[in-house]
């Protein structure tokens, strides 16, 4: 698969490589969900910075990714959309509604941990 | 016979969506696209080889490099012995899919592209002509 996880503390960070076929895809989906269940993460990062493209089919995968994320108890964040893509999409009428995107991954780290902060800061 | 500037790429499995991606970024590297407009086509080509892998099965993608007095640019032709499209109309309205489509991939390609034509017949096939031109 063109794609790859990473475990850090309680994210998962996935990195998408330059083109994904759809069935690349539709095994990063898999391999997040067992990854958020095997691990107990709170919050999954994907990274796109090397996506070149972003047709409609990737479009529903990341959101079908960042729900199923979500109702797995955990945060999903979308990292680096190329303004070139992000245009691409707005053309074609594409949104991400309902997944939260960050510019960059240290900007998604950001958020999630303050969301962690947060929840945690509530239980105290 | 392929002329020069001329690529056809047969379409029959989701890779091929990247293959004929690649093909036609290279094509059109020596045109004044920007990466802008690059990315626009190379999506544009992207939602009309997924119609094909997912409607038809199998199908060619034609690369061909045109020009029009001084302006250069890129036409698309994707076509396809599949099923057709029995209401064009409606496959040109944003949201309409009779697939697990998200329904943008006709009308959301003729907005990425400057020219767009779609030609389909029950039972015969579809082919979708599109061209983007240099600015």
């Amino acid at each position: 698969m063109r794609a790859s996880i990473l475990k850090q503390s309680k994210f998962l960070i996935a990195s998408v490589q330059g083109s994904m076929t759809d069935a690349d895809l539709v095994q990063l989906r898999e391999e997040l969900s067992a990854g958020v269940r095997r691990y107990r993460s709170i919050g999954v990062i994907v990274d796109v910075t090397m996506l070149d493209v972003m047709d409609s089919f990737a479009v529903r995968t990341l959101r079908g990714i960042a729900q199923m994320v979500k109702l797995l108890g955990a945060e999903c964040i979308v990292v680096g959309i190329q303004p070139d893509v992000a245009f691409s999409m707005v053309q074609l009428g594409l949104t991400l509604e309902g997944t939260m995107t960050a510019l960059d991954l240290e900007d998604g780290l950001d958020l999630l941990k303050a969301r962690d902060g947060g929840e945690a800061a509530r239980h105290d | 016979m392929t002329e020069p500037g001329e690529l056809v790429v047969p379409i029959k499995a989701d890779v091929d969506v990247l293959t004929v991606r690649q093909h036609a970024r290279s094509l059109v590297s020596g045109l004044r696209f920007s990466s802008s407009e690059l990315t626009l086509i190379a999506t544009a080509i992207s939602e009309v080889a997924r119609n094909i892998v997912i409607y038809a099965g199998r199908g060619e993608i034609v690369l061909r490099l045109v020009q029009q007095g001084k302006r250069r640019g890129l036409a698309v032709i994707a076509r396809d012995q599949g099923p057709g499209i029995a209401d064009i109309e409606r496959a040109m309205q944003d949201g309409y899919s009779t697939s697990r489509g998200l329904g943008l991939g006709l009308p959301g390609s003729k907005r990425l592209m400057d020219e767009f034509e779609v030609v389909s017949e029950v039972g015969k096939g579809t082919q979708v002509t599109m061209t983007k031109w240099e600015r």
